[in-house]
Parts: C-alpha cells; structure tokens; sequence
C-alpha cells in the first residue's frame, strides 16, 4: 500500500477489497467483551484535528484503541495553531516526535498531501476540505455490500450539495471503480464543473435520478450556501431535493437510505426517512469504527511493506 | 541580427559607441581601439527585450524582491528593461514612490526600470490617483493590477483623464464577484482537487468591458495576463471596431494548463497564480494568438514570494511565481523550436511592441538608439535550477525544466550587465 491514504485514488481496486474484507474481521472484535487485539501496540497515532467532528473523530480514537495504539488527540483550539502558528510547522514539531501515523482533518483541500510532503508518518486523510474523506467512502462501500452483497451493477444516487462535498468526491471515485452506476442529483448551482468526466450520471431531477435506485445517498446541505445565492431558501430545498417518503417509493422497494451525518432533519432528508425502515444511517456509524480499524491495521502495520 | 523594426535579419555587425548604437551594417571597418567581439555563429542579437509586467516589490515587501535583485533577475533573463506594477506598500500612487523606484533602480545600474503607477488612490478602486504628478515623476502606464479597475465608471474616467497625458491604462481583468474566493480555473481538476474555481468568464467579461469603454472615450486600453480563449476573441473583437486595444500573455499560459494541479505535485502551490492556468483549450488559443499576430505582447507577470509565505495549504498560498529568468528559454523552447513563429515574431512579442505600446526607447536597433541589445542563444541547453536564479524568490514550477534556448549576454547602454559565464563569450 502507499505510505498515505490520502484519496481513494492511492487505493488498488484488491487494496480496496482488502480492506472491505479485513472489517469483517474487524468487526467482530467490537463484538467480544474484551475490545482489543495488539496489533498496533507499541505504535503512536495522533489525531490531529483542526475542523470539529463528532463521529469521525470519536471513531477514529475508538479504532486506535482497539488496536493498542497509543493514540493522541492534538486539540488544535488548543495549541499553538492559535499562536499563529502553520500547518508546515506543526508538522515539522510533530515529525520531530516521530508518530507512526497522523490522522488528519482540515478545511483546506490538498492539507494532507502538505504534511505528507514534510513528515514520514502516514498519513489519514479524515477529511481535506472539499476534497475527499477516505474512509467515509469506505464505510458507505461495506455497508452497501453487506445489504446487497456486492456493488458493480448497483444504480447509487448521491443527492445534496455535490459542490461542497468531500464525501461525493470519495464515494464518486470508490463506487465507479467497483462498477456501481453512479448518479449524482443536486441544484444546478451545485454540481461541480466536469464532474461527468469522473463516469457519473448528472441530472437536476430527484424523480429521474431516483427512479429504481439501489441505494439513495444524501448529503449535507448547509445554511450558508444561500448566501452565495446557491439555492433561494431551505424550504425550497426541501420541497425540490428532500427525501421524502413519496420519493423513496420511486426507487427499488429494498433501496437503502444513506447519510454522512450530521444531517439536517427537514432540509435534505425528512425525519420519517431518516428513522425509517430503509433508514442504514446508524449502521454507517457502527461501520465506522471497523472500516477504520481495517485502515489503521492494514497501513500501520498489518501489512509491512508494499 | 534580428532586428524586424528595421526589417534585419541576418548576420550584421553593430557598433556601440558609449550608450548608443552608432552604426549597423555587414562587414563594418573599425578603428583599431574599437574592442571587437566576435560571437560564435548561432547566437541572436537584438534590440533589448522589454518586459512590461513585473512586480518588484519594492518598497514594502522587500523580503520578496527588491528593485536590486529584481534587475538583477531582469538582466540574467535577457531584460534591458522592465515596468514595474504599483502594488507595493505603500502603492505606488505619488511621485515620492516613483522617485523612490527610480533611485533604487539607478543604484543597481542595471536594467531600465519604468514605474506603472496606481489609476487609483491606494489602489482602492475610489479616487483617482494623481496622474498628472505620476506622469511627471516618470511613470509610462497606469495600472491597478493585482485587483482590476472597480467600476466601469472609475474606468471611463481614468481612460478620458489619463488620456490627456498619453497614458496607457492596463487592466487586471477579472470580475470580482465571479472570481470570488476562487483559487483555481474553474474545471474538472479543480473540481476533482476540491479547490474552488474561478470561470474563464471572469477575465472575458471584464475585458469587455474595457474594450467597450476603450471605443466609448477612444482611450487606450492594455489587458493584461490573459488567459482564457474568449478574452482574445473579445481583443480580436476589439480591434476590428478600431477600439484601442492591445493585449500581453505570460509565459506559463502558454506553456502550461491545470493539470499541473494535480501532477506532477498534487496542490504544488508554484502553480497558483491569477489568473489560473486554464484548460489546454485556452492554453492553444493563446499559442494562436502567438502566431496570428493577435496577441501583442508577451510579459512575464513577474510575482515573487518568499517560501514561508509559499509553503501552505493550497487555498492560503498568495497567486504568482517568478517569471523574469524562465521567459526566454520558454520561449524560444515552446515558440520558436516548437515552431509556432520564428524569431523576428519573437522579438516584436519581447522587445518592438512593448516599446511601442509604453511608449519608451527600444524595440530597435537603429542608429543613434540606445545600446540596448540582447544577445540570446537559441541552441543553448538550459535546465532551470531556482536554487542559482538571482530572483530573492524561487517560486517558479519550471525548477529542473530542460529547455533549448537561453541567454547569452545582456546590454544596457552599451554596458555588458549580464553575461553567461558558461559560454565564453569574451564580451
């Protein structure tokens, strides 16, 4: 494996169903009563976190542990980063320690490939920006195949703010290399230029786009975004992008409905959808930890040299 | 010798008598104490490449550039002379700053330095700056560059009122609320990288603008860096209505596109410049340009910074690299040896039409003008090394480029202030 998972772009397609496989594996330690193997004893992760987060952040210091890693959250409100001082340095200080492994998020895109470029550490991307989320596409890919026991083939529809999201970027990258038939739906304002190179159906219509889906993927949409004159209001959001029970009867009648979190109960996703029966929210979560478990073992050590 | 503004292009002897040219012909007779130079066959002789685009950074950002090191680069570059934007701290808006350039300039004694001044107060896009007392202190064009001229109405004015003291007004083409927060061209790497995109229609829509606005008050009206295909076709435009427009590209919109966004290094912050490098759609329509004579003139956009201020994250990195010790090589690399034009095309792009379009000394090696001569070697074999350019700042993407062509030496009245030491050229 590369030193850094950085995109999904750094993973081989078997990298990629390497790691879907050992969450299996991984999946089942969070099952014992004693939570924990030593397979990353001795090592030291550090989480450095510069955006907040609940799930991705909890996950990943949950994963460590499990793993005997020691691990580190580098509270960036914090620490010097108030002071002034850079990422470059940061990194410098943090190189000079030696982890064996940074997990990173940060609001700028290319953050990783940054610090990767100054420390020998592999690096986590948990999230750069707009860019991409690793791992969060990896979690979505094993939860899908433990409902429909594969993935090529699959109509997927990620709906939501495309533009602003590191979550489209992954999944969009992760699920045309297994051969799913990747749709992307969103306001016009929001769909990112050329995103049609990257093998994936555009459409402006939630009706078109959701019509006989596999799997229906939501995204975030933030208030913000009608400042920038993205979308008139929320409400109108809702009323042309939301998903709806009315909508979710467009697709297949075992379709399973997705989200990053957090969400935003009546804006991208009704609340009656998102507690329903078709609902595989909380299961994404419980996926988390192992996906990241696989990560953290298969680059930290469970696999030594490439 | 190539030397178009006298229809020259051959092999011709000159001679330098002081800081003028005094005579040019073939097989000159000299007197004894006149030093001959003989050049070794291949090399170009022509009149003094003038880059009518840089950033000097002098006064206030001195950790950068300074006027010194920035001539310093200009010479090594094959640059007789430069025009420095007023975007220093404090802006260039005042005779004291010009005077102040001006100084800088003759205490490095080394290329010709012509300040730009501000069009507006601080650069603030409100007042007009005080033009008439630019002009007298010696500043050739107006400029609000690293941010266009505000409003159409601040710009009519300017191009009515600058025009009574023939002065050209240079634009930063770019429509603010398009461009935004952009950091990137606004396509699929962008889009693919996560970096937000500023559209084409950004600059086009603006030089429009100007171009409508240059017919309206029949001002004078210079885009600068352009870099995607609708502005040149909006110059192109421009011209055949008889507006007064005239147009310069850098070299690495003709050279490069975004996907160096993504490789060789991925976010590489030596490739974040304004304006973007665009898609190989607008990098070939500049190239055409090139070649059918629309574009103008070729300036580098000279924008150094210092490595600290570099070496972050993608979206916090200032726009610009250096550009004044890699423009030759490009050229004659990716021009001439391409074989999109030929020499005497280059060096009206360089040295004719600058001199024109400021309305200084050069593009010329006529009698009785200065001795302002480049001497370029079109065969040499180049690698950019940033590591020994004489730029205080080594933010340039082209660090380990193999190009064919370089600089062979560089005279500013009559005075040899560059000359390549690798060549042995005993001038």
């Amino acid at each position: 494996m590369k030193k850094d998972l950085l995109s999904i772009s750094d993973l081989t397609t078997d990298e990629i169903y390497r790691v879907l496989d050992t969450t299996e594996a991984m999946r089942e330690i969070g099952r014992r009563p004693i939570k924990k193997v030593p397979a990353l004893r001795g090592k030291t992760v550090v989480n450095l976190f510069y955006e907040p987060s609940t799930r991705t952040r909890t996950s990943f210091e949950i994963a460590e542990k499990r793993l005997s890693a020691d691990t580190l959250g580098l509270a960036v409100a914090s620490s010097s980063t108030t002071k002034g001082e850079t990422l470059a340095d940061t990194a410098l200080n943090l190189e000079a320690m030696a982890p064996d492994m940074i997990v990173l998020r940060h609001a700028s895109s290319g953050a990783g490939h940054l610090l990767s470029r100054i420390c020998r550490s592999r690096i986590i991307n948990a999230g750069d920006g707009t860019h991409e989320h690793p791992t969060q596409a990896l979690l979505d890919a094993f939860t899908i195949r433990e409902h429909k026991k594969r993935i090529d083939g699959l109509k997927v529809v990620i709906v939501g703010d495309l533009l602003h999201s590191r979550v489209l970027r992954s999944n969009v990258l992760l699920l045309t290399r297994l051969g799913a038939e990747v749709w992307v739906c969103g306001p016009a304002t929001l769909v990112p230029t050329g995103i049609e190179q990257s093998g994936v159906r555009v459409s402006t219509s939630i009706a078109e786009a959701v019509a006989g889906a596999d799997v229906i993927m939501m995204l975030r949409i933030q208030q913000e975004r009608m400042q920038g004159a993205f979308f008139p209001s929320l409400r109108e959001y809702f009323q042309t992008f939301g998903m709806t029970a009315a909508r979710v009867a467009l697709a297949k009648p075992d379709v399973i409905i997705m989200h990053p979190g957090p969400m935003n109960r009546g804006v991208e996703i009704a609340s009656d959808v998102a507690d329903g029966p078709f609902s595989v929210i909380l299961e994404q979560v419980a996926n988390g930890v192992a996906v990241r478990m696989a990560v953290l073992y298969l680059l930290g050590g469970g696999q030594e040299g490439d | 010798m190539v030397d178009p503004a006298n229809q020259r292009d051959g092999l011709f002897d000159v001679l330098v008598d002081g800081d003028r040219i005094a005579r040019v012909g073939r097989d000159l007779q000299v007197q004894s104490d006149v030093t001959v130079v003989d050049l070794p066959a291949g090399l170009v002789v022509c009149p003094g490449l003038i880059d009518m685009h840089v950033h000097l950074r002098e006064p206030g950002h001195e950790h950068k550039e300074t006027v010194a090191t920035g001539v310093a680069a200009a010479v090594a570059g094959g640059f007789t002379a430069v025009a420095c934007m007023p975007n220093t701290n404090p802006v260039n808006d005042n005779a004291g700053v010009t005077e102040y350039i001006l100084k800088k300039a003759d205490e490095a004694n080394l290329a010709r330095v012509y300040p730009i001044g501000a069009v507006s107060r601080g650069q603030k896009g409100e007042e007009l700056a005080d033009i008439a007392e630019l002009k007298q202190a010696g500043c050739v064009a107006l400029s609000d560059d690293g941010h266009p001229v505000s409003t159409a109405m601040l710009m009519r004015r300017a191009l009515e009122y600058a025009g009574m003291f023939n002065l050209l007004l240079i634009d930063h083409c770019e429509e603010q609320t398009l461009k935004a927060d952009g950091v990137a061209h606004e396509g699929f790497h962008a889009s693919t990288l996560g970096l937000r995109g500023i559209p084409g229609a950004a600059e086009s829509i603006m030089a429009l603008r100007d171009i409508v606005l240059a017919e309206l008050t029949r001002g004078a009206v210079h885009i600068a860096h352009m870099s995607a295909r609708q502005t040149l076709d909006a110059v192109r435009w421009g011209k055949s209505r008889g507006a007064r427009v005239t147009c310069e590209v850098a070299p690495h919109h003709f050279v490069l596109t975004d996907e160096m966004l993504d490789a060789p290094v991925p976010y590489d912050t030596n490739v974040k410049m304004n304006p973007p490098l665009r898609e190989a759609a607008d990098r070939d329509a500049m190239l055409a340009g090139i070649a059918d004579g629309s574009v103008d003139v070729i300036a580098t956009d000279h924008a150094p910074h210092h490595d600290d201020e570099k070496h972050v994250e993608f979206d916090r990195a200032p726009f610009g690299i250096t550009g004044l010790e890699t423009a030759v090589s490009l050229c004659l690399d990716r021009l001439v040896h391409a074989g999109v034009i030929a020499l005497p095309r280059l060096v009206e792009l360089l040295s004719v039409n600058p001199a024109r379009i400021l309305n200084v000394p050069g593009g010329s090696l006529a009698e009785g003008a200065p001795a302002d001569i480049s001497i370029l070697a079109p065969d040499l074999a180049v690698t950019v090394s940033a590591k020994t350019m004489r730029s205080k700042s080594k933010n340039t993407p082209f660090d380990g480029w193999t190009l064919r062509g370089g600089v062979a030496a560089t005279i500013v009245g009559g005075r040899a202030v560059y000359v390549n030491e690798s060549m042995g050229l005993g001038i």
